[in-house]
């Protein structure tokens, strides 16, 4: 007899029942995924987390818990909170590289216009960089800003 | 007359939670102080005292206050965000990341066209800006819905779809 147990149902030793909370997320041919929340999480907040959710946001919830279980296990020290740290290291610096960027095209607009060329005055007509010489420099860091990371 | 009270006056926010002794040698304690229970309250209602408890003892002691400081982050933006936790973040810097990157594109383009006029007309010398590329992801922008790992030695590469808010 095949069994239809659940990943999660499997690996804790018990009866798949047919109102299972785990099994639509945790499919059998998927053990690890189970596993991985299991470890960091802890079946029964899982279990309490996705019951708190409407049934359309369930998968979604499971798959989000998996990969920050995932980011805890490959990092322990700073799970899925390092990624972020990257991606506001990045955006800064994107952010200082673009302003650098708008400087030199209002430099050059300037000088351009200083020297007349109409060419110049096509160029810029046809950019579709929206107000790159009058948008005023602003560095975000407002996005979920845990000071003790940088 | 010698009451019941139990002489936790130096109990960490966890031990009080938990509503055991704190004793000397508390995992929890350096790190959870009793004048910020709700810290400990949020982590433990996302992880569990006992999942925290194991993480931190697989950490190395200089490294375990920047463990709890996540963990709280993380359980924080999970009870803010049921569904998608701090992956929620995630998703918004990534796309304010591709925002950046495609008008870097635009700056650089647009800084390219300087430099085609013909010399007569531009005298000065250009000094353009190196704008290096910023690749965050491999993945294409698709639903959630498959999320892989894999490890390059100690560096964590990461290959995910963009999360929708």
């Amino acid at each position: 007899m095949i069994s239809t147990r659940c990943a999660a149902c499997k690996y804790l030793r018990k009866r798949c029942d047919t109102d299972c909370i785990f099994s639509p997320y945790f499919p059998s041919n998927d053990p690890l995924k189970f596993a991985c929340v299991h470890k960091i999480f802890g079946a029964s907040n899982v279990g309490k987390m996705l019951k708190q959710l409407p049934v359309h946001h369930r998968a979604e919830a499971a798959n989000s818990l998996c990969f920050e279980a995932q980011s805890r296990i490959q990092d322990p020290v700073y799970g899925c909170t390092g990624i972020i740290s990257l991606l506001q290291q990045q955006i800064y610096n994107a952010q200082k590289q673009l302003a650098i960027a708008r400087a030199e095209i209002a430099l050059n607009a300037h000088q351009a216009h200083l020297q007349g060329g109409s060419q110049f005055q096509q160029i810029e007509a046809s950019s579709s960089f929206n107000n790159v010489a009058a948008e005023p420099l602003h560095v975000d860091q407002s996005f979920f800003d845990p000071p003790w990371l940088f | 007359m010698k009451g019941h009270e139990s002489r936790s006056t130096s109990s960490c926010a966890a031990c009080k939670l938990l509503k055991r002794r704190c004793s000397s040698n508390c995992i929890f304690a350096p790190y959870f102080r009793s004048d910020e229970p709700s810290k400990f309250a949020r982590v433990h209602k996302v992880f569990g005292a006992s999942n925290v408890s194991k993480i931190l003892t697989e950490v190395p002691v200089e490294w375990r206050e920047d463990a709890v400081n996540s963990l709280a982050y993380e359980a924080e933006a999970r009870l803010r965000d049921p569904v998608y936790g701090c992956i929620g973040a995630i998703a918004l810097l990534q796309r304010k990341m591709d925002e950046l990157q495609h008008d870097l594109a635009i700056a650089r383009a647009h800084l390219a066209r300087y430099t085609a006029i013909p010399p007569l007309l531009c005298n000065d010398h250009f000094s353009l800006t190196t704008l290096p590329d910023f690749p965050i992801f491999d993945g294409t922008k698709s639903v959630l819905n498959s999320m892989e790992f894999q490890q390059h030695g100690s560096v964590n590469v990461v290959h995910q779809t963009s999360f929708p808010l």
